[in-house]
């Protein structure tokens, strides 16, 4: 069965249209991602699922309600892991978790046990105690995750889960989700913008100004890039660049310095390449394309570095104001 | 109807752990209208020595202090609203199946029951700034404080539906928590005073409420307000701020359902 089904999402706000028309559906027990750059429409999508925006066209079903004619059903049956942090800072980690499980109704003689469940497998039972204004950015995180599964829902959505957490953290926070789609066999609804994170997914819809460029799922979008990738530095890229589109029918792109094009059996494409290329190399790579080569390709622009981001800001500016 | 009352019991609960746990809130709550009256008590209390035979300015005073305790504790309930935008709390109660007009209710009646406690611990000092007490005053006190208290929170409310930031928060201080308490009767009474001081003051709900709390501790001879020729009484005066209080709070409410 399907947890979510999304058919034509559109989303204004005012003369700017956030979502364009989204469509996707998620089955039971899937870790289903949304991946985009900023702005995106990824938060604005979630909310639109999660209730707390009506979509100015196109229709949404979560676990079976209508998200615009049964809010009550369809908020008793999510738990949602916001953005920006949600949680009440004067109150300790268990009163938080406390209230969450009155709002939701959760059986007194159910809510004890799960409760300390959660927390242990959190691993904030020891500071359970503690006032949230003494957290870290982790383990609010931490919290909140365990309040989203508080009162068993069916599907969970965390919008950009692992933002602003190190490394560790991250990881940690991956390995919850996983043990927790083993144990709850619930579904994760997930945004992020981090590529490296969208390979922890059944699924994944690439998000672009409001528009899915893509969906699928990891191996296979990445198989869609066609092959390995090759960055090569050389003594001229200019002119390489030049060569590789011209002679070798490549579509490469530069970023700082480096070449990089696809190419399929790129082994064997390797050594034939670096004795036949007439500019000098200075260096050479190969390997399996990542979700950002994927990103690349479909949209023309990289995902990850910061310019891109302000870029993007700029240019949703400029549409606001242009149309 | 069940998930009604469940939201406003789930809100109450958490506007009072949420009290309990902020001691600086519930300390400065209390501050204001304590320093008001030991030093205009003790001020203004020799320099003016008896209001009406048999009144000295204290006890004069008292009933409206009291009634500023509320005042001031039912208004940041109300507005405390905003915080819970600003610091996104309040997204994890609209996503969550609680009912929307519920959880103002909720919040109105948390801050009546806080404002209620502090009315309670002013009454007990009572007795000691010379204010004479007894239990069937207290017992009148307690619908009054509890009308006014639910009235002025949706006040608060109705300010804090709207409101994006804090920022909003010290026009509203001075705009109308200072006007209200000033034309109020807490400090002198409102009639024999200037024309237009007297007509803000009897458009001000307040007024009435402070009328009103100072009939159960006066009698009805020293206070009263006279509306149109009329001589306002306790119940007329409670009436007229539940009425007051039910069109602010169900503004709030709709205000609030139709913003989020
Ligand atoms: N309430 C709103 N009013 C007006 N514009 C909005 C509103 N919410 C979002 N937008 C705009 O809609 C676009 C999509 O925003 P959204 O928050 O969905 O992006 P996102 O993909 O979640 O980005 P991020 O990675 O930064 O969280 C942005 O251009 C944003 O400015
Ligand atoms: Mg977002």
């Amino acid at each position: 069965m399907d947890v979510i089904e999304a058919s034509n999402i559109v989303k204004r706000f005012g003369e700017l249209e956030a979502v364009k028309g989204v469509s996707f559906s998620v089955k039971a027990g899937e870790i289903f991602g949304l991946l985009g750059p900023n702005g995106a429409g990824k938060t604005t999508t979630i909310n639109i699922l999660c209730t707390l925006l009506k979509p100015t066209d196109g229709q949404a079903r979560v676990n079976g309600h209508d998200v615009i004619k049964e809010r009550s059903q369809v908020r008793q049956s999510i738990g949602l892991v916001f953005q920006e942090p949600a949680l009440d800072d004067y109150l300790t980690a268990e009163q938080n978790l406390r209230f969450h499980g009155y709002a939701y109704g959760v059986p007194r003689n159910v809510l004890e046990p799960r409760l300390k469940e959660l927390l242990e497998m959190m691993e904030l039972w020891d500071r359970r105690k503690g006032k949230i204004s003494t957290y870290s950015g982790g383990m609010k995180r931490r919290l909140e995750i365990a309040r989203g599964l508080l009162h068993h829902p069916r599907v969970l959505f965390l919008d950009e889960p692992t933002l602003g957490l190190d490394p560790q953290t991250r990881r940690r926070i991956w390995d919850y989700i996983h043990d927790l789609r083993k144990r709850e066999n619930l579904a994760i609804f997930m945004t992020t913008h981090y590529m490296d994170e969208a390979e922890n997914c059944d699924r994944i819809a690439i998000m672009d100004y409001g528009r899915t460029v893509a969906l699928d799922t990891v191996e296979k979008l990445k198989d869609g890039v066609g092959g390995d990738v090759i960055s090569i530095k050389t003594e001229d890229n200019e002119e390489a660049v030049r060569l590789l589109e011209g002679q070798y029918k490549f579509k490469p792109s530069i970023e700082n310095g480096i070449i990089s094009f696809t190419v399929s059996h790129g082994e064997e494409f390797l050594p034939k390449f670096v004795s036949g290329f007439p500019i000098r190399l200075i260096s050479i790579g190969l390997r399996r394309p990542t979700l950002e080569d994927v990103f690349l390709k479909l949209t023309g622009r990289n995902i990850r570095e910061q310019e891109v981001d302000s870029m993007q800001k700029l240019k949703n500016m400029a549409k606001m104001r242009g149309h | 109807m069940a998930i009604v009352f469940r939201t406003i019991w789930v809100i109450a609960y958490r506007e009072l752990v949420r009290f309990v746990a902020d001691r600086p809130r519930m300390f400065s709550s209390f501050s204001m209208p304590l320093i008001f009256l030991l030093i205009f008590g003790a001020g203004f209390g020799r320099l003016i020595g008896q209001m009406m035979p048999g009144v000295d300015y204290i006890q004069f005073m008292y009933p409206g202090i009291l009634a500023m305790t509320v005042l001031m504790t039912s208004i940041m309930s109300g507005i405390s609203i905003v915080w819970d935008r600003e610091f996104g709390f309040l997204k994890e109660v609209l996503v969550s199946p609680l009912s929307r007009s519920g959880v103002l209710a909720g919040k109105a009646i948390g801050a009546a029951i806080i404002a209620m406690v502090q009315g309670a611990i002013m009454l007990v000092l009572a007795p000691i700034v010379n204010v004479p007490i007894t239990l069937g005053k207290v017992l009148a006190l307690l619908p009054l404080l509890l009308i006014l208290s639910l009235s002025l929170s949706g006040l608060g409310l109705l300010i804090g539906a709207r409101m994006r930031s804090q920022q909003g928060f010290q026009i509203v201080m001075q705009l109308v928590i200072f006007p209200m308490m000033f034309l109020s009767g807490i400090f002198f009474p409102v009639s024999g005073v200037a024309t237009w001081l007297e007509v803000l003051s009897k458009l001000n709900p307040v007024t009435y409420g402070i009328d009103a709390i100072r009939q159960v501790f006066l009698g009805t001879e020293v206070a009263g307000v006279t509306v149109f020729g009329h001589t306002m009484g306790i119940v007329d005066s409670a009436i007229v701020v539940a009425m007051v209080g039910a069109v602010l709070l169900t503004a709030a409410i709709w205000v609030f359902n139709r913003q989020e």
